[in-house]
């Protein structure tokens, strides 16, 4: 017997933009209120996983053609390189430092190097989640064949 | 200030993440193995010298002052121990080229390789309880997984066991620490110490003291070995060396800093109890070393016969005994390496570790016969070797004590009988391995095994300096046995900015 599973995946299209949108969003609020990039990445891993549920692998792979490793690795790396950017103005390692700016649109916006750190630890936590649930799919669809 | 502190992890890390992004690119991961090992070293020399005529070097990360950032702190202690581990992770990195196999290189063995290093560096380095608990973990999560890599069926069985007891002891190191955060609430270990010393170290802070000891003891094999042998002869020879040499010293790193800077109050608890630990290891050490008839087992008994000799240096606790384990912990961290690479070399050319089935090695391997031969000396404790002063040292100095607590002659007596075991077990090795008729191979073709034998050669010249340098080494020996037994100096450098 085929499944049918439209209901599913009509809810997964609407429910992956409204998860991914909460992830950034709990990603940004992390300097001021609760979120970060450790659950911001966690949240954005389980909008793909859902996307892996209703979807098969190969499809959610084609339209989302990432390295999950690779992505972990950059993430770290991103995080390491924020760390000894502080080695460039001779201030002791993982230093940060923030500012105010002018941008067109959000006007007067407090930008931190924290963020840059967040960013890694984020691509991090996704990067490694996804390869995790991948891998195991993955080996699962071998056993069956 | 001083961000060379903080190099010895960055490096590796780096470079391990780089390798990680190239993993079918072989030869550009040795390439850059080399150089980070090669840098660290370098960095590590550079730190010698600055710890050496300006004292104690602090970073505060981030620009944090001390007991509220994460301190990174390089006494002459921690220093010599990076170096030292610097200088055998080159050796097994250059082992490991011609040994590992393309399938472990492609699956991020160089990778792991570095970031173990980034654990055990850190673990040297950090001047804060919960960051030294992060760098075990960093370094046993690359253990982990560079014991199960390749995935043989030995390997998971020993992967199982020993994942299972890291864990356990791993939870009770962070119960220990919240413990600890509950009473004095910090968490930097020179301010830890002041204020345990403020409010004296009672009956609770003293039972803390006991749960750091039995983590420490599970990591660092001091009595509860059980999980070590099996769990050292799973892996290849290369990763049993590096563990061999690197793990275990990192757990007596731990006791060593705690218990001579934050928990030094109530000696007659806590040191009575080490030397009761240490000679039973001794013991237990040397029977399983002299019992067995594998060589892979002989070879992990004999690690923990080691630990037992370095923490018998921390029990008996005056500056030339921590002197003595200290030099003893150097010549063990590089010979240990060195014995689990020759006893691999062994079993290669055997094609098994039972001793019955070899002989006559000797003549179709002489080089290999007398560097075995060299590093038994060594680490029997002949004079010329590395293994002699320490053991000299420790010796003198309980039997100094031995006069006031006679307990001290026995933990003596245990370690000069450990020495004669270890001489024993590993003169065995060589005398059924080495003379006698050729049972390996007969008729076979030779096993080439030159490339193998250089690092090997590389470290017992480093163990031979070790002993021949003793003299020109002593005077930085003095320096970190000064520390230790001093621990307002590290208090003091940590926290001068503060106080």
């Amino acid at each position: 017997m085929r499944n049918n599973d439209v209901i599913l995946q009509t809810v997964t299209r609407v429910m992956t933009f409204i998860i991914l949108t909460f992830a950034v969003f709990l990603f940004m609020a992390g300097h001021h209120n609760p979120g970060g990039g450790f659950i911001g990445g966690l949240v954005f891993a389980a909008g793909i996983s859902l996307l892996f549920i209703a979807f098969d692998l190969k499809t959610v792979r084609a339209g989302f053609p990432l390295d999950f490793q690779m992505l972990a690795f950059s993430g770290v790396l991103i995080a390491l390189l924020t760390a000894m950017g502080s080695f460039l103005f001779d201030q002791p390692f993982l230093s940060h430092t923030f500012g105010y700016f002018v941008l067109p649109i959000f006007g007067k916006t407090e930008l931190a190097t924290a963020v840059l750190f967040d960013v890694g630890v984020g691509m991090a936590v996704l990067g490694t989640a996804l390869t995790i649930i991948y891998d195991i799919r993955e080996d699962i669809s071998i056993w069956k064949h | 200030m001083n961000n060379v502190v903080v190099l010895p992890l960055v490096i590796p890390m780096l470079a391990g993440l780089l390798m990680a992004m190239m993993r079918r690119n072989i030869g550009v991961q040795r390439v850059l193995s080399v150089i980070s090992i090669a840098l660290v070293f370098g960095v590590a020399l550079k730190l010698v010298q600055q710890v050496r005529y300006e004292g104690i070097q602090t970073l505060a990360v981030g620009g944090w002052q001390a007991p509220y950032g994460i301190v990174l702190v390089a006494d002459m202690f921690s220093v010599l121990l990076v170096l030292t581990a610097s200088l055998v992770a080159m050796a097994c990195i250059l082992f490991a080229f011609q040994s590992i196999g393309k399938e472990r290189e492609q699956y991020y063995f160089y990778s792991l390789f570095q970031f173990l290093l980034v654990g055990v560096n850190g673990s040297f380095l950090t001047g804060d309880l919960f960051n030294l608990f992060v760098f075990f973990e960093v370094m046993l999560f690359s253990s982990y997984v560079l014991l199960s890599l390749g995935g043989t069926k030995r390997q998971l069985k020993g992967t199982i066991k020993y994942v299972v007891i890291n864990s356990l002891s791993s939870t009770i190191f962070l119960l220990g620490i919240a413990y600890l955060y509950a009473v004095v609430g910090t968490l930097n270990m020179a301010h830890l110490s002041v204020r345990i010393a403020e409010i004296g170290q009672g009956g609770y802070l003293t039972a803390v003291a006991l749960v750091f000891m039995v983590v420490f003891s599970l990591k660092a094999a001091l009595f509860l070995f059980f999980w070590l042998p099996e769990a050292y002869s799973a892996p290849p020879t290369v990763v049993g060396a590096v563990f061999a040499a690197l793990l275990t010293k990192v757990g007596i790193y731990a006791l060593f800093r705690m218990f001579t800077l934050v928990f030094y109050h109530q000696p007659e608890v806590t040191h009575t109890l080490l030397a009761i630990m240490a000679g039973l290891t001794l013991l237990l050490g040397s029977l399983g070393a002299v019992a067995y008839r594998d060589i892979h087992r002989i070879l992990g008994y004999n690690v923990i016969i080691g630990v037992g000799f370095i923490v018998a240096g921390l029990a008996i606790f005056t500056q030339e005994a921590l002197m003595g384990a200290l030099y003893y912990l150097l010549h063990d961290i590089v010979t240990k390496a060195l014995l689990f690479l020759l006893g691999g070399i062994i079993i290669l050319v055997a094609g098994s570790d039972q001793l019955k089935k070899m002989g006559g090695m000797i003549r179709g391997y002489p080089f290999l016969g007398w560097l075995f031969l060299l590093t038994t000396l060594a680490l029997g404790g002949i004079p010329p070797l590395s293994g002699f002063l320490g053991k000299v040292l420790i010796v003198q100095e309980g039997l100094a004590r031995g006069v006031g607590e006679m307990g001290f002659y026995g933990l003596t007596a245990l370690a000069l009988l450990s020495s004669l075991l270890v001489l024993f077990s590993l003169i065995k090795i060589f005398i059924l391995t080495f003379w006698g008729e050729a049972r390996v191979n007969r008729g076979g073709e030779k096993k080439e095994i030159r490339g193998l034998l250089i690092p090997c050669a590389g470290l017992l010249v480093v163990s031979i300096g070790l002993g021949v340098g003793a003299e020109m080494l002593y005077p930085y020996i003095e320096q970190a046995g000064y520390g230790l037994m001093n621990p307002e100096v590290y208090i003091k450098a940590v926290l001068s900015e503060v106080i």
